[in-house]
């Protein structure tokens, strides 16, 4: 493997990863922390694997638990560039990869008007092979996220937003950017990473990813946080909140998620809520305040209703 | 290691999950980079790696607590190591069965019951963890009564160890206290729910200590590969439908809701990019403006295919009445895909419950409504193919048009009743289509009284749809 080409698979097929961005998994801990994101012991040991395996990472789960986040925060712990693709349907080669921008070619070629026969001899206009390198360099070509992330030199946090929005066919497109880091232009050759980037996908499951996406990837499965992270990342979140009602505020969270209901109160929208009642200068909840401001939690009526009856806000009194 | 990897993968593709060789390379090398003491660490490393689908994680769970049962520091050096309470000293004094290392054995004559009980509620009270874990397992070697060799199954010993502890009074008790340390002496409604769900989180801990206990002796008494075969489990969407326990329907339940909406996305996604069109001249003209009169992109007229009307005659007698939900299910929560979608439910006679599910979008409550409500009984309640079909085509033969496609659920098991086959016939002539899908594994078809050959003969297709899978491909290529 030589130096000046850092990313080049070597003959098994391990991507060199380069030097480590983290020591350990308490250090990746500790770092996400500083920044405002509390990880959990699986988090951060894998975000530690992507790191030391160099691949990329694929995180699923829930909408608002925090997928994005945590892309964003390794972003801004290891001081890289955050790219991101936001995945939607009908999102092609042109959109994520790269694209010639041949308006401008037209305008070129029609610039120069006058083009030589392919070989012979002209009056002062370049030949057609001269004008074929030209309007296929560098300058015509527009780098959309997936090349851009690994043509910088500058180092890249590359996030791929919510995949499972590809079609399946759309997915081979993401293959050899995530297993190879190298991006294949017929014009232009091969384009290599010079330093391998963090990868994160995040998937809200609204369709089975390919298994040749799966494979390539770590998993990570993200769920609603446990009670003590819950009340944590509120009390880090939510500025003057006090104690009593974070605690408050996690064990509602955490009741409403036992109940069948059609859409649980992710993270975010615990956090909205929280936010509400710390603007509303509420210290401790009773059922009445709870009732009131439950919309923020609950977006569907029959949620609502089945919640207010379960946790007991609406009408009889303490036995 | 590499052998144990090897083993350890080669368990989980036995529970069916899909790993690929590069993926346990992945796991091999992914080991090289966390600590092996670390029991949580290497978990999430092997997680990571092998395990790409959060409903398989249930299988990887158990799996891993099978064959790294013993290989944690905790259970390896003698209990002080994680001791901060009365409750390990007694326990490191004597061996257990756990391989002969301490794993938490015989120390449990030390204690009364009484003391037991006391020490765990007061354990569940401050919520402190490793003294729940070290309790858990004295009461196994107290409780359980597990002896070697004995060939019965974890489920019994748990039994005979949670009827011991009696968990609900301990619930009881839990929240008594909890109310009595109020200043007012009593709780909100509020609270008490909030409380409850909390000492229910407790609880469930103590529990999974207690599984977790009881799997490591067994291991260390039937050997790793004995014991992870015996708790090997269908993966939610292999279970069959017609031998599910309470615990697995429960399971399918729960698989079925994302199930529904993949299948909504990924159809309605269908409908959108099926099939090229013809070239749309008007719009490739208007583009090509941009390009100086140049048309670079060419533009296409998207077909827009009409949604089939579907009509579902389903069998709800007990055999077969699970299939039928499921199926109901499914095809109700991609409704959208189709113009119009009828229900009837029948045993001997026949019903209309497409009114169960309009105006309610819960179905599940609405399936609930279909057994408690719909008048399906004629005779004894036994299954009639014949007689349902014969009123079936006799109230409703009419409304079936060429654009109608019929699903036909149940096992076509008939008890020896006339099969009146020429109403599929005669329903077959009108319909698009006419589906027959079938609970049973195929090699029963025909057998006993079993008539699904002769309704087959008249049917577009008949299919075997077993479990989830099966069903939801079925579904797929329906709509």
């Amino acid at each position: 493997m030589t130096d000046d080409r850092g990313g080049v698979p070597d003959p098994l097929g391990f991507p060199d990863p380069g030097p480590p961005r983290f020591g350990s998994v308490a250090e990746v801990r500790g770092a996400l922390a500083q920044a405002g994101y509390l990880a959990d012991e699986s988090m951060a040991g894998v975000v530690h694997l992507a790191d030391r395996l160099g691949k990329p990472v694929l995180v699923e789960g829930p909408a608002g638990t925090g997928k994005t986040e945590l892309a964003k925060s390794v972003a801004r712990v290891t001081g890289s560039r955050l790219i991101r693709l936001q995945c939607y349907e009908g999102l092609d080669e042109s959109k994520a990869l790269y694209e010639w921008n041949y308006k401008k070619q037209l305008l070129r070629i029609q610039a120069q008007r006058v083009v030589g026969p392919d070989d012979g001899p002209d009056d002062g206009g370049p030949t057609w092979r001269e004008l074929e390198e030209d309007i296929f360099s560098e300058e015509f070509l527009l780098t959309r996220p997936l090349l851009e992330a690994i043509r910088v030199d500058e180092p890249v946090v590359l996030l791929v937003d919510e995949v499972d929005r590809l079609e399946l066919e759309t997915e081979a497109l993401l293959l050899e950017v995530l297993s190879e880091f190298q991006v294949s232009i017929p014009e232009l050759g091969t384009v290599r990473a010079k330093r391998i980037p963090l990868v994160f996908l995040t998937s809200n499951n609204t369709r089975e990813l390919s298994e040749a996406l799966k494979r390539r990837c770590l998993y990570l499965h993200l769920d609603y946080p446990s009670l003590d992270r819950e009340r944590q990342i509120v009390l880090t979140r939510v500025p003057g909140i006090s104690e009593e009602l974070a605690d408050q505020v996690a064990r509602i969270v955490r009741s409403l998620r036992t109940l069948e209901l059609k859409k649980y109160p992710s993270v975010s929208e615990t956090l909205d809520w929280a936010r509400t009642l710390v603007v509303l200068g509420i210290e401790s909840i009773d059922a009445e305040q709870a009732r009131d401001t439950l919309h923020v939690l609950l977006k569907y009526r029959t949620d609502l209703d089945r919640a207010a009856k379960e946790l007991a806000l609406v009408g009889d009194d303490p036995a | 290691m590499l052998d144990v990897l090897t083993g350890f993968v080669d368990e989980l593709r036995a529970a069916g999950l899909p790993v690929s060789l590069t993926e346990s390379i992945d796991a091999a090398e992914a080991l090289g980079h966390v600590e092996f003491e670390d029991r949580e660490a290497l978990k999430g490393a092997l997680a990571a790696t092998l395990v790409k689908s959060a409903a398989h994680w249930k299988a990887f769970d158990t799996a891993f607590e099978v064959y790294f049962s013993m290989r944690g520091p905790q259970y390896d050096i003698d209990a002080p190591g994680d001791g901060d309470s009365e409750g390990t000293d007694a326990e490191s004094a004597a061996p257990g069965q756990g391989g002969g290392r301490g794993a938490g054995g015989g120390g449990g004559e030390t204690l009364t019951a009484e003391e037991l009980a006391e020490m765990l509620y007061k354990a569940l009270l401050a919520a402190n963890e490793a003294q729940i874990a070290a309790l858990a397992r004295q009461a196994v070697s107290r409780y359980a009564g597990m002896e070697p060799g004995r060939p019965v199954g974890g489920t019994y010993y748990l039994y005979r160890t949670l009827r011991n502890l009696d968990l609900d009074a301990l619930a009881e008790r839990l929240l008594d206290s909890a109310r009595a340390a109020t200043p007012e002496g009593t709780f909100t409604a509020l609270e008490e729910r909030l409380a409850r769900d909390e000492f229910g989180a407790r609880l469930d801990r103590l529990r999974k200590e207690i599984e977790d206990e009881i799997r490591r002796r067994l291991v260390a008494d039937r050997g790793t590969e004995a014991l992870a075969r015996s708790l090997r489990k269908p993966l939610p969407e292999d279970i069959d439908f017609m031998h599910a326990t309470r615990d697995e329907l429960t399971a399918l339940r729960r698989a079925i809701h994302p199930l529904t909406r993949k299948l909504a996305v990924r159809l309605a996604r269908k409908r959108r990019h099926g099939r090229k069109g013809p070239l749309d001249f008007r719009a490739t003209m208007r583009r090509s403006l941009s390009t100086g009169g140049v048309p670079v992109e060419p533009k296409f007229r998207y077909p827009r295919p009409a949604k089939p009307e579907i009509m579902v005659i389903a069998d709800i007698s007990g055999s077969v009445a699970a299939f039928a939900r499921f199926t109901l299910h499914l095809v109700y929560a991609i409704s959208s895909q189709f113009s119009k979608v009828r229900s009837f439910v029948f045993i001997d006679g026949v019903d209309e419950v497409t009114r169960f599910f309009e105006g309610t979008d819960d179905v599940a409550e609405a399936v609930h409504r279909i057994n408690t409500e719909a008048d399906v009984i004629w005779v004894d309640g036994h299954s009639d193919y014949g007689h349902a079909l014969g009123v079936f085509w006799e109230r409703w033969g009419e409304q079936i048009t060429p654009r109608t496609s019929v699903l036909l659920l149940g096992d076509a098991r008939n008890n020896y009743h006339a099969t009146q086959s020429w109403v599929v016939q005669e329903i077959a002539h009108r319909a698009r289509h006419v589906y027959w899908l079938n609970p049973e594994p195929h090699a029963y078809w025909g057998t006993g009284d079993s008539v699904v050959d002769e309704y087959a003969v008249y049917c577009d297709d008949v299919f075997e749809c077993r479990n989830l899978r099966q069903l939801e491909r079925f579904v797929a290529e329906l709509a």
